[in-house]
């Protein structure tokens, strides 16, 4: 560890209703600022160079790879990531389909998938089939070949805005021994 | 809810036709739509509890069997870890962070092939801060023990044989240290001649394995084929190539190490199988069983990819460990993984058929050239299924196969999905093709008149047992493709003149089978064992060291428990894949999973019921409540409560590894797929329209994790036909970034349609055979089958990029222009 | 991650004059970064050598898209987004809104700005032959004042451009009114989305009395820089599009470019396919010369291309 610790201009975001402080390096990506700075580890890194989508997060309500992103450029704004999808506990509507429909295999891209989901869903309510396919190609899966991932975006709604949620909570899993 | 209509059920032979008319109503009655679906089931002991009617439901837009005769298998239950991939709350290595953790990091060679002289450490580097590991700080053995073969360094220490092979490890306590450090590592190197392809390696002027290049043999002869040259009404002749194929899981390879002095070497990781990583660390560390632990943490993909390359990590990661005494953690970003993990092995197959004058196979002779990279890895089990697959499901009496894996010096290649199955069932799927071009007939009649059915035998004598209805799963592929219909309507439209229409349209159709479980004698070797355990509240914990990486383990083994013990799903969960805690039921590989291990489960879950019985804590029939209170008394009288099944050999499964003949399966999955291909002439552009998978796979055990099995396989093969291109460059992969490694994205992929058939297989728990790999070894054929069909060409090599359709269609429509293009270039 | 963030000093003043100021005072220390979609792929990858980066993100006054009589002025951090959601665009630059539709990914586009992208000089992007088709104009601006010229001026060869370390772009100027009958835009790339263009043709024109009576034509990848194919428009402008005279233009087309094998594609094809490209956008001026009406655009990336879309989409 640096014995003399440089200080960072401080950041603000409010990443899933919350404030959140941090002082980073400014050219830190706003995906490690996320998984390391924050502890959020949901958005995930599949390529650093803004090819795979699975670092996806909204930004100010626009989906970006967060891989892309200094974090500077961040600063005052509010970041959507797949923990702020489900309120109090009860998964948000492309979760469940997500889950029941089977657009999740191995689960690596399944974040990302979700948050360029949720965005087209906020654009297009009731996206066709081509302008599914163009919202979700910038999310690289390897497993499910999109097919039920579609089927999953074409039976789903947006996420309703949550109310001011101050942490995120606990949710309740189903029991799978791990 | 979808209410059906049963069709005529047609009884023929001992197999059942069920037709159904899909009706899809509103809640008042009113019609929204219907389509037919066909399900066709062999009789057997399953047959009987589908002569009643057989509802169908719909799920999203997958249309299903709505079983009413097993509870949960069958049944589309919630994947079991799902709900932590939705929440983002699952944690894949990279995600968890030990206490006081260190970073790691390799530097690799970065010529092919080479003496190592000296290393040298630049300047500019604070190297009293790092851990610097060599092959001279390894304990045991110097060498990572897959399946059979020892050649493999865990660094390199006098020569180099590949570009990107590890020679010397480094961690720091802070990782964004690392980069600039490795940079500054310097392997001096004496360059040696180098070979990279299949051609050079078997010019055997540079030997660079063995004595002779030659990694693994194998030769099949059945009949007389030298006999029947004569007699033929047609010879035809072919030669086919696949390329490398990059595996790109979406998550990298991840390790992190944990070294105790006392407790010895813990490992958590993205793999398939702990108890590979387990038993290389033993050799590698000189440590005792006991004092190696290997867990396999959420694992985001991997295809094979994982299969034997986490031992390397692993033994890196855990060198660094203990001479760093922290842990360390080390993930390969993109770059690295492309460039220095395995990938397919490259094939070269040449096909010759004897073909009377109606178009049957009097003879094949066969041969099979596999690249395996440096070192051996897994290309002699590669090779084996490769060999074996080589035929098709065709039967012919008189066969030679004849089939080498070749040593190289590009990075070693390792198992993927298939596992040479898909480089040979390209091979005889389109020499098929030129078959039936060379017979008069049409590609689909050529097939049916050679199919393997009921009662044949196989050219490594395998006799047919099973119901096989090879025509009749070619006729109903056929049907739901309208390939007919479309390819007189594109035989049309193909025809209008190139200013009207650039496309051109064609449909073409693979046949083939992927065999379940190891090959021949393997399961007896690999003797699997699985536990089960039920704790004082009645919860079951279904223990075995197959792993769950998206494909469905978890979910189908606990269903399997679940349903054999007549629980709530809810009631049984698969316990974390932990050397130290769970026996070993064998790598998570070969399409074993749902067929050997989950028979295994079934065989505990039937054994842990009768434990309780035996103990009269539990009547023959019994509801969850009365379970839960068994276990409860078992728990407060005697202890825990456990059973355990191992693996017993089918008793007429024989398998001559010497002879290379016998039962080289114990059961195989069938298929026959259709793609529907359009070619842009002004782009050469090929791209799949629409594809349709038909497959018969003993007993899907869950609908949706089938469907999206062979969905992804479909998806994945097309990539490998007509996008994945690996660019080497001296041995090295140059295009390792996913920028210029292209997969199909949700623009690229086509309608995929899915279609089930069920012949329960007696081996497989509820009759079910494997299908994870299956998927990956027909689309390419048929894809290229397709294009032949649409523009006249046949090619022979994947992948087939736009620029190889440009340079064969182009020669042929105006070679002149050709020379416009090359005499400006000159020009400049 | 191959780089280490700290050792990289990122600033956001906040205004175009303190950027502009900032440049100004030690040329070539800071780097302008705009969207990050290039420069983070760098840093990522390792290879970020410029360590002193300024933001030019958020600066209302270098995103605005705005409408005068004359021009349709786009700031140079305008991103793709901005430009495929402007009505104005779509209704009378279509091919640009097209081409935006189409590059990168959707993520790619809610970041990557315009101004960035013909500052980063690729052949291969996806813009810049559309640009040179409406015949763009681009301003540079610095603390010095501003210089606007055609955007055919602003590519000097091989990602080098007529910007000095002290300049920013501002902005890019389309012309309004002088739309032609007949738009015609096809990138081919590696697959349907998320590729990167192995040659991509832009085309506008009109007939009249049975000529070409106005041609341009611009591409990428087949030259170092996004270019015009003057000597295919000479051949073609002020004749009738006889199969003879699209055959010479084909000739003239495979003669003129110049471009080269690389990772992604081969010389050979490239050429060849501008020049079917070229016939595609041929055929369809021949056509729209029968009809009347409103303006045709054409345009397709990658699949097919379907009947001609009358409808500005």
């Amino acid at each position: 560890m640096n014995a003399a610790k440089i200080q960072f201009p401080e950041i603000r975001l409010k990443v899933n209703g919350a404030e959140r402080r941090i002082s980073v390096p400014p050219m830190k990506r706003l995906l490690d600022v996320l998984r390391e700075d924050l502890g959020l580890t949901g958005t995930k890194e599949g390529c650093g160079e803004g090819e795979c989508g699975s670092c996806s997060v909204l930004l100010d309500g626009m989906l970006v790879n967060s891989c892309l992103v200094p974090v500077l450029q961040a600063n005052g704004c509010e970041v959507l990531t797949v923990e702020g999808l489900a309120t109090n506990g009860k998964l948000a509507d492309i979760q469940r389909k997500f889950l029941e429909l089977g657009g999740t295999q191995c689960g690596i891209c399944t974040p990302g998938m979700m948050m360029a989901a949720e965005y087209l869903l906020r654009q297009n309510p009731h996206p066709d089939l081509d302008a599914i396919r163009e919202g979700l190609a910038g999310n690289l899966c390897r497993c499910t070949g999109y097919m039920r991932i579609i089927d999953a975006v074409k039976h789903s709604t947006q996420t309703p805005a949550p109310a001011a949620v101050s942490a995120p909570t606990d949710l309740a899993h189903q029991g799978n021994g791990k | 809810m979808v209410q059906f209509q049963p069709g005529p059920s047609i009884r023929c032979h001992e197999n059942i036709n069920v037709e159904l008319l899909l009706t899809l109503t509103e809640s008042n009655g009113a019609v929204i739509s219907e389509r037919k679906h066909c399900l066709h089931l062999a009789q057997s002991r399953y047959a009987s509890k589908y002569a009643q009617p057989v509802k169908v439901r719909k799920l999203g837009s997958l249309i299903m069997r709505d079983t009413t005769q097993t509870r949960i298998v069958g049944t589309p239950v919630l994947r079991k870890e799902g709900f932590g991939k939705v929440t983002g709350g699952a944690r894949y290595i990279d995600d968890i962070a030990l206490h006081d953790m260190w970073h790691g990091a390799t530097v690799r060679s970065r010529i092919a092939r080479g003496t190592i002289k000296g290393i040298h450490f630049g300047g500019g580097i604070a190297w009293d801060e790092f851990v610097i590991v060599t092959a001279s700080d390894i304990p045991g053995t110097n060498r990572i023990a897959l399946i059979i073969d020892n050649d493999q360094p865990v660094l390199a220490e006098k020569q180099i044989n590949h570009p990107e092979e590890p020679v010397v490890l480094l961690a720091h306590p802070d990782k964004a240290r690392l980069h600039e450090a490795v940079a500054a590592v310097e392997i001096d190197c004496d360059p040696l001649p180098a070979v990279f392809t299949i051609e050079e390696s078997e010019r055997q002027q540079t030997i660079v394995w063995g004595n002779d290049n030659v990694i693994k043999r194998f030769q099949i002869e059945k009949g007389d084929v030298d006999s029947m040259w004569q007699r033929a009404a047609h010879i035809v002749s072919g030669e086919y190539r696949t390329g490398a194929q990059e595996h790109l899981y979406i998550e990298n390879n991840g390790v992190i190490a944990d070294w105790s002095d006392t407790d010895g070497l813990t490992i958590q990781g993205s793999m398939q199988c702990p108890f590979y990583v387990h038993r290389a660390l033993l050799r590698i560390f000189d440590l005792p069983a006991d004092k190696v632990r290997v867990i396999q943490t959420e694992t985001g993909g991997a295809f094979g990819g994982k299969e034997d390359y986490p031992s390397i990590i692993a033994s890196h990661a855990g060198l660094l460990a203990k001479k760093a005494g922290h842990p360390v953690k080390m993930i390969y970003d993109r770059m690295e993984d492309m460039a220095a993990t395995t990938k397919r092995h490259p094939s070269r197959t040449r096909y010759r058929a004897a073909v009377d004058p109606d178009g049957r196979l009097l003879a094949m002779d066969i041969q099979i050239d596999l690249d395996g990279g440096a070192y051996a890895t897994v290309s002699p089990t590669v090779l084996s299924r490769a060999t074996i697959h080589s035929f098709g499901p065709y039967f012919c009496e008189n066969i030679r196969v004849r089939s080498r894996a070749w040593a190289t010096n590009l990075p070693p290649n390792g198992a993927f999905r298939g596992f040479g199955a898909p480089q040979t069932i390209f091979g005889i799927e389109r020499h098929m093709d030129q078959i039936a071009r060379a017979a008069g007939l049409s590609p689909e009649e050529v097939r049916r008149r050679n199919f393997l059915a009921q009662g044949k035998t196989t050219a490594t004598g395998q006799v047919i047992r099973d119901p096989l209805d090879l025509p009749g799963m070619l006729d109903r592929a056929l049907e739901v493709s309208g390939y007919r219909a479309k390819r007189a309507r594109f035989a049309r439209e193909n025809a209008m003149s190139p200013a009207s229409n650039s496309i051109r349209r064609g449909m073409g159709i693979a046949s083939f089978m992927h065999g379940s479980g190891f090959t021949g004698s393997g399961e007896r070797f690999l003797n699997s064992l699985v536990g089960l355990e039920a704790d004082a509240s009645g919860h079951v914990t279904v223990c075995a060291s197959s792993t769950e990486f998206g494909q469905g383990t978890s979910t189908i083994l606990s269903q399997i428990a679940a349903e054999a013990l007549g629980l709530p799903y809810e009631d049984v969960s698969t316990a974390q894949p932990d050397t130290q805690h769970v026996p070993n039921s064998g790598p998570t590989v070969a399409s074993r999973t749902a067929m050997i291990v989950g028979r295994l489960v079934d065989d505990a879950a039937h054994s842990l019921a009768g434990i309780l019985r035996e103990k009269n804590l539990l009547g023959k029939e019994y509801s969850a409540q009365e379970f839960r209170a068994a276990c409860a008394a078992y728990a407060a009288k005697i202890g825990t409560l456990r059973s355990e099944a191992r693996y017993q050999a089918p008793k007429d499964i024989f398998w001559d590894d010497a002879a290379y003949k016998g039962e080289a399966y114990p059961a195989f999955a069938w298929a026959v797929y259709v793609a529907e291909v359009a070619v842009d002439m002004r782009t050469y552009t090929a791209q799949v329209e629409n594809f349709y998978a038909l497959q018969e796979v003993g007993h899907v055990l869950h609908p949706v994790l089938a469907a999206g099995q062979i969905e992804g396989g479909v998806a994945q093969a097309i990539g490998y036909a007509l996008y994945e291109k690996v660019v080497w460059k001296d041995g090295h992969m140059s295009n390792n970034q996913m920028t210029n490694y292209i997969i199909p994205t949700a623009a690229d992929v086509p309608n995929i349609e899915v279609y089930f058939e069920e012949t329960p297989c007696e081996h497989g728990p509820y009759g079910a055979k494997g299908l994870g790999e299956l998927p990956h070894d027909g689309p390419a054929p048929a894809i290229l089958n397709a294009i032949q069909d649409a523009i006249g060409v046949s090619f022979t090599s994947i992948p087939l990029l736009p620029e190889d359709i440009f340079m064969c269609v182009a020669q042929a429509q105006a070679p002149d222009a050709l020379d416009t293009v090359a005499s400006a270039e000159r020009s400049e | 991650m191959r780089s280490n963030a700290s050792e990289y000093e990122g600033v956001a003043p906040g205004s175009l004059d303190a950027v502009l100021a900032l440049l100004a005072v030690e040329p070539g220390a800071w780097t302008p970064i705009a969207g990050g979609t290039e420069l983070m792929v760098a840093l990522g990858a390792g290879y970020l050598q410029q360590q002193k980066l300024v933001s030019l993100w958020g600066i209302g006054e270098l995103r605005r898209i705005m409408a005068s009589d004359e021009w349709l002025t786009i700031g140079a951090a305008a991103t793709y987004t901005d430009i495929r959601r402007n009505a104005v665009i779509a209704m009378e630059f279509p091919l640009l809104a097209r081409a935006a539709s189409w590059t990168g990914t959707i993520a790619n586009q809610n970041r990557g700005t315009l101004g960035g992208n013909i500052v980063n000089a690729s052949p291969a992007a996806d813009s810049p032959p559309v640009l040179l088709v409406y015949e763009a104009e681009i301003e540079v601006v610095s603390a010095q004042g501003t210089r606007r010229m055609p955007y055919s001026e602003f590519h000097l060869g091989y990602k080098r451009t007529v910007l000095q370390p002290q300049e920013l772009v501002m902005a890019v100027y389309l012309p309004r009114g002088r739309r032609l009958k007949v738009e015609y835009l096809r990138k081919v790339g590696t697959r349907n989305a998320m590729a990167i263009s192995k040659v991509a043709l832009a085309g506008v024109g009109a007939m009249q009395s049975g000529n070409v009576q106005a041609i341009r034509i611009a591409a990428a990848s087949l030259f170092e820089i996004p270019a015009r194919l003057p000597a295919t428009e000479a051949e073609l402008l002020g004749h009738a599009l006889t199969s003879d005279r699209i055959q010479a233009a084909r000739k003239v087309l495979l003669q003129e470019v110049r471009p080269i094998d690389d990772i992604r594609s081969t010389a050979s094809y490239r050429a060849y396919v501008a020049a079917n490209l070229l016939e595609e956008f041929l055929q369809q001026m021949a056509a729209s010369d029968a009809a009347t009406g409103p303006s045709e655009t054409i345009s397709r990336n990658n699949r097919q291309l379907r009947t001609p879309d009358a409808s500005n989409r």
